[in-house]
């Protein structure tokens, strides 16, 4: 009996990695420091090195006749934003972006609602699987299928005529700022490409918070004698509004980056991604392009705060 | 009299299962009425039904004689204390519990008014700032409390509202929850799994198992004389004896219920109305306030007998596990159960 026992005493005797494990557990801060270093490194060097090496060449000379960049620091770039030509392609990213995200917003909350409250099992499944599968496809093929289907003679046109609503289509093309010569060539169509594209960026976090929210809270309204809308307005939007938040995020920043989009739907003219690329490559002022990039990240730092006033965070 | 809540034959599916099945009820109105029964014997369901949040698949439901099957929750005069409370995250306590009279358009000072007074007939003046995830679970619970009154409902649906309370909480809120009930004058209908809290609140219990109602009763008469033998084991403890030796025991019935703390160890002759059975006690459990012991009868069967620790003395000592002892109890402390009668008439008709 005895000696059966002693089968199940503990074993004195340790490895090498029993003791490192032990050690471990002792010293949680050294854990969770080994833990931590090599991503903050790479955080560290890598990706915020570069980035702030990259913002620092926006005070580099560009040199118009010789197209030399030489590092005599000046401000001359960060002003040059506000010529009235960049500051244009600053206010139509601008406006595109947060036209998309409310866009996004009204498209995926419907669906992000019936997907949390709705589905189960393998109905959720299929929904995610949906929602996602756009993103296995390139975003480039996407963008060009969007071209072929929104040109002259596309799907879209032809489905438009055949619904009786060529005249409809037309009118909405005239309106100036909105529309173009066909679909393709639109900010009308530019702008659905883009909701397109970013759609999913915004039903998973819409889903992920409507999904938190307990069912009992619904039919707490309910029972207190609010009528359905009422319970849309006073519980489930204000309660979903951290989802919309990290939703909008995406899109808008996103939006705000785009150089391959811009370029290949919509009318002429740049957006800040595209005149970043143009900036370095075809035309080799990094400087104006380092300065250009900066204004996606302060116009997300302003749109952040506000969110953050209006209370997004709140309930995280 | 006048009804609050009327069920008629109100059945409920969900798919295969029987929820509710072909249940009546009347609760009256003013009264303290409790549901008590296992978890998923139908109990939450029916309150449920009451509330609108499920509609029942047959039957009828009139809440103050108006039919309320069909209706949605926001159209009737009841309000519910969720058991998970169900406090809004985003609003602080004032707005939590004015949100009633906010969604059916009282104006805001009125609301605040009326939310004010009903936090402070609930302990909690002073606190419609917090949030709700600044409290303790005994003050969430009050909250949901005063959110549900300050609508003035005519019945309160009590979903196991004490549930996750520690004991003491539990306790001073039971006895708080009586004096308002008492106070206010409404319908509270309280549904619990704890047979001592449905015992101490009520007026009435229903007992339910398997989606039927097993016994609507006062406590009193719950526990004194169980109609089945489920309602004799769910509240509190029983001895259910059945077959041969409860007909010769009783001489008539083929199962009773007797309470373990009826029965009592004695020495000498028998008086007439007791019945005396012998055993070998195999089992003694100090319990404090009483003691339990564990009989096997010469028999078969088992019998648990309580007594009282009533000296200040510990007088368990006098027995010991493997000795031959006498129980004794009076004939009336026999329950006869009908369910396991009919039962067994109907096995022996085959």
């Amino acid at each position: 009996m005895s000696q059966t026992l002693a089968h199940y005493a503990p074993m004195h005797r340790q490895s090498p990695l029993r003791r490192f494990a032990n050690l471990l557990y002792r010293r949680p801060n050294l854990y969770l420091s080994l833990l931590l270093i090599p991503p903050l490194l790479w955080f560290g060097a890598i990706y915020l090195g570069s980035l702030l090496g990259l913002l620092w060449q926006g005070f580099y000379t560009f040199d118009d006749f010789s197209m030399a960049v030489t590092p005599d620091l000046t401000l001359a770039n960060f002003g040059a934003l506000f010529s009235p030509s960049n500051f244009d392609v600053i206010q139509r990213t601008l406006t595109m972006a947060i036209a998309v995200s409310i866009a996004s917003a009204i498209v995926a909350f419907p669906v992000a609602y019936y997907m949390a409250r709705y589905t189960t099992g393998k109905t959720k499944a299929f929904f995610y699987i949906a929602v996602m599968m756009p993103m296995w496809a390139s975003y480039i093929v996407k963008a060009y299928a969007w071209t072929l289907l929104l040109a002259k003679g596309g799907v879209a046109q032809w489905f438009v005529q055949h619904l009786g609503l060529a005249p409809v289509l037309q009118l909405i093309l005239g309106i100036p700022g909105v529309g173009g010569s066909t679909l393709s060539t639109s900010h009308l169509g530019r702008f659905m490409v883009f909701v397109y594209i970013w759609l999913p960026f915004m039903i998973l976090p819409i889903q992920a918070s409507l999904e938190r929210l307990p069912p009992s809270l619904l039919q707490a309204s309910a029972d207190l004698g609010a009528k359905p809308r009422q319970t849309f307005m006073q519980v489930i939007l204000p309660l979903s509004v951290p989802g919309i938040a990290a939703g909008s995020i995406f899109t808008f920043s996103l939006t705000l980056g785009d150089f391959i989009v811009p370029q290949l739907i919509g009318p002429p003219g740049y957006f800040i991604g595209s005149m970043v690329y143009a900036q370095q490559g075809a035309i080799g002022n990094m400087p104006m392009a380092a300065a250009f990039t900066l204004v996606p990240i302060v116009l997300i730092a302003i749109y952040l705060s506000i969110v953050k006033r209006l209370g997004a965070f709140d309930a995280l | 009299m006048t009804l609050a809540v009327q069920f008629t034959h109100v059945s409920r599916h969900f798919g295969e299962v029987m929820a509710v099945d072909r249940v009546s009820i009347d609760i009256k109105d003013g009264e303290f009425f409790s549901m008590l029964g296992p978890s998923g014997s139908g109990k939450t369901t029916c309150l449920r039904l009451i509330a609108g949040f499920e509609q029942p698949s047959a039957g009828s439901i009139r809440i103050h004689g108006e039919e309320a099957a069909g209706t949605p929750p926001y159209q009737r005069d009841v309000n519910t204390v969720f058991q998970d409370y169900a406090l809004f995250p985003h609003m602080n306590v004032r707005d939590n519990v004015a949100y009633g009279l906010k969604v059916k358009g009282v104006v805001k000072s009125e609301r605040l008014a009326r939310a004010e007074e009903a936090l402070s007939m609930v302990a909690l003046g002073g606190y419609g700032h917090r949030k709700p995830v600044q409290l303790s679970g005994g003050q969430r619970q009050r909250v949901a409390l005063a959110r549900a009154l300050v609508n003035r409902p005519r019945v309160l649906l009590l979903d196991e509202p004490l549930g996750a309370l520690d004991l003491k909480l539990r306790e001073q809120m039971q006895s708080e929850l009586k004096k308002l009930q008492r106070q206010l004058g409404i319908t509270f209908i309280f549904v619990t799994h704890d047979q001592t809290e449905a015992l101490s609140m009520s007026d009435r219990v229903a007992v339910f198992n398997k989606g039927r109602i097993e016994q609507v009763d006062t406590p009193r008469n719950l526990y004194m004389k169980p109609a089945t033998s489920f309602v004799a084991e769910f509240v509190g403890t029983s001895n259910v004896l059945r077959g041969e030796l409860a007909h010769q025991l009783s001489g008539n019935a083929r199962a009773f219920s007797i309470r373990p703390e009826h029965i009592r160890f004695a020495e000498g002759p028998v008086a007439s109305h007791e019945i005396e059975v012998s055993g070998l006690l195999y089992d003694i459990q100090y319990q404090g306030s009483a003691t339990r012991y564990e009989l096997k009868l010469d028999t078969g069967q088992t019998l648990s007998v309580s007594q009282a620790n009533t000296q200040w003395l510990d007088t368990s000592a006098q027995h010991q596990t493997g000795q031959r002892i006498c129980a004794r109890w009076a004939r009336e402390a026999m329950i006869p159960l009908h369910d396991v009668a009919t039962e067994s008439a109907a096995s022996e008709a085959h």
